[in-house]
């Protein structure tokens, strides 16, 4: 357990990096709460503590990087405490819960904290800011003392792109005329669409794009994913699988405009390295309790992941479906593991 | 021969560590008739054997002293001369105590009569070899204990076509049958003959796992003149040796679940039981001694030893020179043998070791993460992890559902559990109350 901690530190680092000192209060707190949460019920059922197993920390890291970096304080206090208590604790503890704690207590935050959630994406870096501010016509040119301006808001690049076709879906945009002009298929359009609001895969790789604390930084989420297949903490199967149908989805499903159909006109790239993929895939796609046994198994598991994670992308309300796609498919892991069953020696081949 | 050549082998298992070369440099020592025998009436699989000695009787070496409880059972012969001393429960190896008789050795070890002839094992028919291995009280070596004259009477609807010589040894630790290997080569070859004889069976196999090349070599020359036996190089991985892995390795066929090997018309063998047989047939030599692998960090001077059968494991361990700090004695190998609660219990037919650990720790185990592991393991093609918590819990009517009794217990599953969980304790466990739960309904119904 504690070697997954050691794996997704650096992204965490990351996250403290981009957004300062209050992420890192967010972290301290989404893993303190978590810790506290589990020692106290332990000791008021009486029951064995189990806070040294890791688990507990790695539910609260985990928390902390899929929330907003400008989330208040009591976003992450609350959904550990709801990860720990009612997504683990109440199922039995570690081995018994159904759902993965952290996305669990991520989708109980969401629910009751919608704006606090979706509304307070911070621009990671002082020169996107200072980029902004002067495009908008709020500052003239960016100089030392206007440094000083620690945040901007902004959409993710999801959700921005998700914005953008939204707005494109409707007739009467007149964006049209610029676009029906630059591209003759729907297929171009939507590249073009896409290339008004788009971050670079640069951005997207290092992890300078708006996103959660520690998501966005898909070179440290890399590597510490292959620390853990090197660890042989994880298998190979459900974070290639799952990325691998969202990426080729992503690609493939067909957007609606009022003119046409676009199919296979996504961007693979950009669906794998925007969004949570990359660190739902590796760290929470991969939790062992709550996924199935079998390889076989597992391979369906992240089959269903990667399709309801592009679909939810595509033409769910969300720009993002990774939370809901692993959590849904966790609900389906004892049918899954009830068929997928290995082949019984001797039962005949 | 062996190396770059791909090796038959069976899918899933595991590669432990051997720490064979601890023992497998020491050539079979005889070790002195002990002052006592031990022997209980229950050595083997099937129905006990009922003692046909009382109290007081003088017996020679070679005596039977029980007799077959059943089809299923095997007899019991006195292991050295002299007096029975009492027949009463001792202590035993697989757990429970169990009736033993109890004889004081005279020190003149003289065989009883009748024994000691010299057959020609060439003209003896299919069923005087059953009957001289039945009558020889031999039981299969390997462990298992199978009453072996009930493995070679299959029912006339069950033709064996092939006889598959055990000679794969994957439990790590033990070299008593690699040294039998070694040092018995031609008997074992010739105790194949007679299996094969006994089953007419067309074809024998004698299967060697591939870190033993100089064993597979002395089998190869000395099996070299008939051409109805094959050698069978099988890759080295655990559990290689266990019945039906050998026969899906050796022949490609799988025994059905919950069938016997003759279903498939395979018979399987281990070495040490194919000397037995040999010398049952060509002696009239009765079961009364079998190597032991004495080994492990506790035995200062680990060996083969040939041993009397219910010579006290203490008399095998000051031989060896058993460490002070020896903090466990497991009778068997480290993967299926059976820790034991008291040195006091007596080598039977089915002791293959004494393994005696000075650093075996205490652990604790932790809740079952679902890694999955264990299925990636089992070689039955089980989810032992679900098995594991069913059972852990007692819930006797899952447990079938789970096909708990498809479970060979070779301790996969456990060897590579992370929370570090007794996997195959509670399978053994859950096994026990299922037997529980169907008496009682037998006799509910009844």
């Amino acid at each position: 357990m504690w070697a997954v901690v050691v794996a997704l530190v650096p992204a965490g680092m990351f996250g403290v990096y981009l957004y300062g000192f209050d992420a890192l209060v967010l972290i301290a707190i989404a893993v303190g709460s978590a810790v506290a949460t589990e020692f106290i019920i332990r000791k008021a059922t009486g029951k064995k503590q189990t806070i040294g197993d890791g688990s507990a920390v790695i539910t609260g890291l985990l928390l902390a990087y899929i929330i907003s970096p400008g989330s208040p304080w009591y976003v992450p206090l609350v959904g550990s405490v709801f990860a720990i208590a009612v997504a683990k604790l109440a199922f039995g503890g570690l081995g018994m819960n159904i759902w993965n704690p952290a996305l669990a207590g991520r989708a109980f935050v969401l629910s009751g904290y919608i704006t606090a959630m979706t509304a307070s994406w911070i621009y990671p870096s002082q020169d996107q800011v200072l980029g902004e501010l002067s495009r908008s016509g709020v500052i003239l040119k960016p100089t030392a003392p206007q440094r000083r301006i620690d945040a901007l808001t902004t959409a993710t690049p999801r959700a921005a792109i998700k914005d953008e076709i939204k707005v494109a879906q409707d007739p009467d945009w007149p964006g049209w005329t610029d676009l029906k002009k630059a591209g003759a298929r729907p297929a171009d359009w939507l590249r073009q669409i896409r290339r008004r609001n788009k971050t670079s895969y640069k951005d997207s790789f290092i992890g300078t794009r708006g996103g959660c604390i520690g998501e966005s930084c898909t070179l440290l989420l890399l590597a510490g994913g292959i620390f853990l297949l090197w660890r042989r903490i994880i298998t190979w199967r459900i974070p290639v699988i799952f990325i691998g149908t969202t990426g080729l989805l992503c690609w493939a499903l067909p957007v609606r405009f009022p003119g046409g159909t676009a199919w296979f006109a996504g961007d693979p790239l950009f669906a794998v390295m925007s969004g949570g993929l990359v660190l739902g895939a590796f760290f929470m796609a991969t939790d062992m309790v709550t996924t199935p046994v079998t390889r076989k198994g597992m391979a369906v598991f992240a089959l269903g992941c990667g399709i309801i994670t592009a679909v939810i992308r595509r033409y769910g309300g969300y720009p993002e479906g990774v939370n809901y796609a692993i959590l849904l498919m966790n609900t389906t892991v004892p049918l899954i593991d009830r068929y997928m069953k290995p082949r019984k020696y001797g039962a005949g081949r | 021969m062996p190396s770059k050549k791909k090796h038959n082998t069976f899918p899933r298992g595991v590669h432990p560590g051997d720490f064979k070369e601890l023992s497998k440099g020491r050539p079979i020592e005889a070790l002195p008739p002990p002052a006592e025998v031990i022997l209980p009436v229950s050595q083997h699989i099937g129905a006990p054997a009922k003692p046909v000695v009382a109290k007081g009787d003088e017996v020679k070496k070679g005596q039977l002293v029980a007799e077959p409880g059943g089809f299923v059972s095997a007899a019991v012969h006195a292991s050295v001369s002299g007096k029975v001393k009492a027949i009463e429960p001792r202590p035993h190896a697989l757990g429970k105590p169990v009736q033993s008789i109890i004889i004081e050795s005279d020190g003149r070890d003289e065989w009883a009569e009748g024994l000691l002839g010299e057959n020609d094992i060439d003209a003896l028919s299919p069923e005087e070899i059953r009957e001289k291995v039945r009558n020889a009280g031999i039981v299969g070596l390997g462990g298992a204990a199978f009453p072996t004259h009930v493995k070679l009477g299959p029912p006339p609807d069950k033709p064996i076509d092939s006889a598959i010589i055990n000679a794969v040894e994957c439990e790590p630790f033990l070299t008593c049958d690699y040294r039998l290997m070694l040092e018995r080569t031609a008997d074992i070859v010739a105790g194949l003959r007679l299996i094969m004889k006994a089953l007419a069976a067309k074809r024998g196999y004698i299967a060697v796992e591939a870190n033993k090349p100089d064993a597979y070599d002395l089998l190869a020359e000395a099996s070299a003149g008939y051409d109805d036996v094959d050698m069978v190089m099988l890759e080295v991985k655990y559990p290689q040796g266990a019945e039906l892995q050998l026969i899906e390795a050796t022949l490609g066929r799988q025994v059905p679940s919950g069938a016997l090997p003759m279903e498939v018309g395979a018979c399987v063998q281990n070495v040490g039981t194919a000397v037995a047989i040999y010398e049952a047939c060509r002696f009239n030599k009765p079961l009364i001694e079998r190597v032991v692998t004495v080994t492990g960090r506790g035995a200062g001077k680990p060996a083969n030893l040939l041993v009397r059968l219910g010579t006290p494991v203490e008399e095998l361990m000051q031989r060896c020179e058993a460490s002070a700090r020896i903090n466990k004695l497991i009778l068997g190998g480290p993967m299926m043998g059976l820790a034991q609660y008291t040195s006091e219990v007596a080598v039977i037919k089915g002791t293959s070791g004494v393994l005696l650990m000075t650093d075996a720790e205490e652990f604790d185990y932790q809740a079952c993460i679902r890694c999955g592991r264990c299925v990636d393991h089992c070689p039955m093609g089980l989810v032992p992890s679900d098995l594991s918590i069913i059972c852990e819990a007692g819930k006797v009517d899952e447990m079938m559902e789970h096909n708990i009794m498809d479970c060979k217990e070779c301790g996969c599953c456990a060897y590579v559990c992370p929370a570090r969980r007794p996997i195959v304790h509670w399978i053994k466990l859950g096994k026990a109350a299922l037997a529980v739960q169907k008496a009682k309904q037998e006799k509910k119904s009844a």
